[in-house]
């Protein structure tokens, strides 16, 4: 036959390593998403020092800042292109797709959510790019100078933001990629748990829903912060 | 009281061999609602016999639901809509009068098609022959309570031991993965100590092979559960990451 057994796969690295980083980096930057979000809450406060001196905290880690930064970027990468891996293989697996297709349903989890991981993957992807290069390095406008109640020169970031979220494009730019992180965590969150082998029959139904209610309280979280802004 | 015989229009896969491109074909047929969807294709072969043009050809063995000879997709659905049922179990009286159905072939390339509704199902067989077995000596047969297995557990094993080989996994899965297939035969004989001696090295062969063969990755979309004529859960596949991470160690 055309594929003895015991030959090896091409890449030496199997489906199931694959979804065990996808999972793994899925998951990291899944509590990085909710530890940014608790950060982010205090943009609800009308008095930005909160918020400036968070954001100086930060900074002032130095090396630790930047080699959480290193791996999560290194995740970032290795969680994309394990997606791309995975989407690329589905096409050469079934070159030829069925003249009508449909769920069965009941027990299946194919959403929405999980058909266009891809998709909301790849946006959320390029809209990270340009947010890092606005909020971190803000490359399309310098942000002001205030000087900290110990003394100590910061960014004053509050402001920025609110100054960006009172423009129309960013406000509702980000509320609607918000909204895509929710989707792609839809499918994610319990995904990756399956993925790492976490999930037995009698507690899968808790995790899905799990996984349900933390994609939606981490989207709601975010979009509602630019939503806030812009009205307010 | 509802009719007793419906007339459905058809739409088939018709391809006259692996390299030629195929179709969808239409036809028409009358059947009874109490006849099983084989033999309504059974009565259209009849008619294009009859007719003088080539058959349908299309797998099936038991009709029982045990073989896992049927393959077809039914509007879309692998089986069928009929949830936990094989296609030849599945019977008319879940059509309307007057209803189109279209019937396809299980789609992947690990799975070519050989004619019509017909496809080459061997890649199983050899991720089978990878490693989903147990090394025995040969000889007299030992006797079958040597070794006791307690209730819980024998009945966990079997859930994944009810696997007919079907493919019904493959073809509803968005990315023709075979995950579900492979991930049972490994769960059913890591849980059992029949299988214990070989688990690492049959988890990394069946997994190897599974790739080799050019099956897609799982996405978790979980289509395979819903689709298998057995039910057999996506635990399965869990349980085959962690045997695979274990194997390592
Ligand atoms: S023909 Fe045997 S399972 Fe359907």
């Amino acid at each position: 036959m055309s594929n003895p057994a015991n030959a090896k796969s091409k890449s030496g690295v199997t489906g199931i390593v694959r979804k065990l980083i996808s999972g793994f980096t899925g998951i990291i930057w899944t509590i990085f998403a909710i530890g940014h979000l608790a950060g982010n809450l205090q943009l609800y406060k009308t008095d930005g020092t909160a918020f400036n001196q968070y954001g100086h905290f930060l900074e002032s880690l130095g090396g630790l800042l930047i080699l959480a930064e290193i791996f999560l970027v290194l995740f970032l990468g290795m969680h994309a292109i394990s997606g791309i891996q995975v989407w690329l293989g589905k096409r050469k697996a079934r070159p030829e797709s069925y003249k009508l297709y449909q769920s069965a349903g009941s027990k299946s989890k194919q959403s929405l959510a999980s058909r266009s991981m891809i998709v909301t993957g790849s946006v959320l992807l390029l809209f990270l790019v340009v947010h890092v290069l606005s909020f971190k390095f803000n490359i399309f406008k310098p942000a002001d100078v205030i000087t900290l109640a110990n003394g100590a020169q910061a960014r004053d970031l509050y402001k920025y933001v609110w100054e960006a979220f009172k423009n129309p494009v960013y406000a509702f730019g980000y509320t609607f990629v918000m909204a895509l992180l929710g989707l792609h965590l839809r499918h994610g969150v319990w995904s990756a748990l399956q993925s790492l082998g976490m999930m037995k029959p009698k507690f899968s139904p808790v995790i899905y829903s799990i996984g349900g209610i933390i994609a939606a309280l981490v989207a709601v979280g975010f979009l509602s912060i630019p939503l806030y802004i812009y009205f307010s | 009281m509802s009719k007793e015989t419906i007339r459905l229009k058809l739409k088939v896969w018709r391809q006259e061999g692996p390299k030629v491109k195929g179709e969808l074909k239409n036809y028409e047929v009358e059947i009874s609602t109490h006849a099983s969807f084989l033999e309504m294709l059974d009565v259209l072969n009849e008619d294009l016999i009859h007719k003088g043009e080539r058959p349908v050809e299309f797998e099936h063995d038991c009709r029982e639901g045990i073989c896992g000879s049927c393959s077809l997709v039914v509007n879309g659905m692998a089986h069928g809509p009929q949830a936990n049922t094989a296609v030849c179990q599945l019977h008319m009286r879940h059509f309307k009068d007057g209803e189109t159905i279209t019937i396809e072939p299980w789609r992947a390339s690990a799975f070519p098609i050989v004619k019509d509704l017909v496809v080459d199902r061997s890649a199983f067989d050899r991720i089978i022959s990878a490693g989903g077995f147990i090394s025995v000596n040969t000889g007299s047969a030992t006797d079958a309570n040597s070794i006791l297995i307690g209730k819980d557990l024998a009945d966990h094993a079997f859930d994944y031991a009810t696997c007919i080989g079907c493919g019904a996994c493959v073809a509803a899965c968005p990315n023709a993965s075979a995950s579900l297939f492979t991930g049972a035969k490994i769960s059913q004989l890591a849980l059992l100590p029949q299988g214990d001696p070989e688990r690492k090295r049959r988890v990394q062969s069946m997994v190897n092979q599974m790739d080799v063969e050019g099956f897609g990755d799982c996405s978790n979309h979980g289509e395979c559960e819903a689709v298998c004529p057995k039910g057999i859960s996506i635990s399965a596949i869990a349980m085959m990451r962690r045997e695979y991470v274990k194997s390592y160690f």
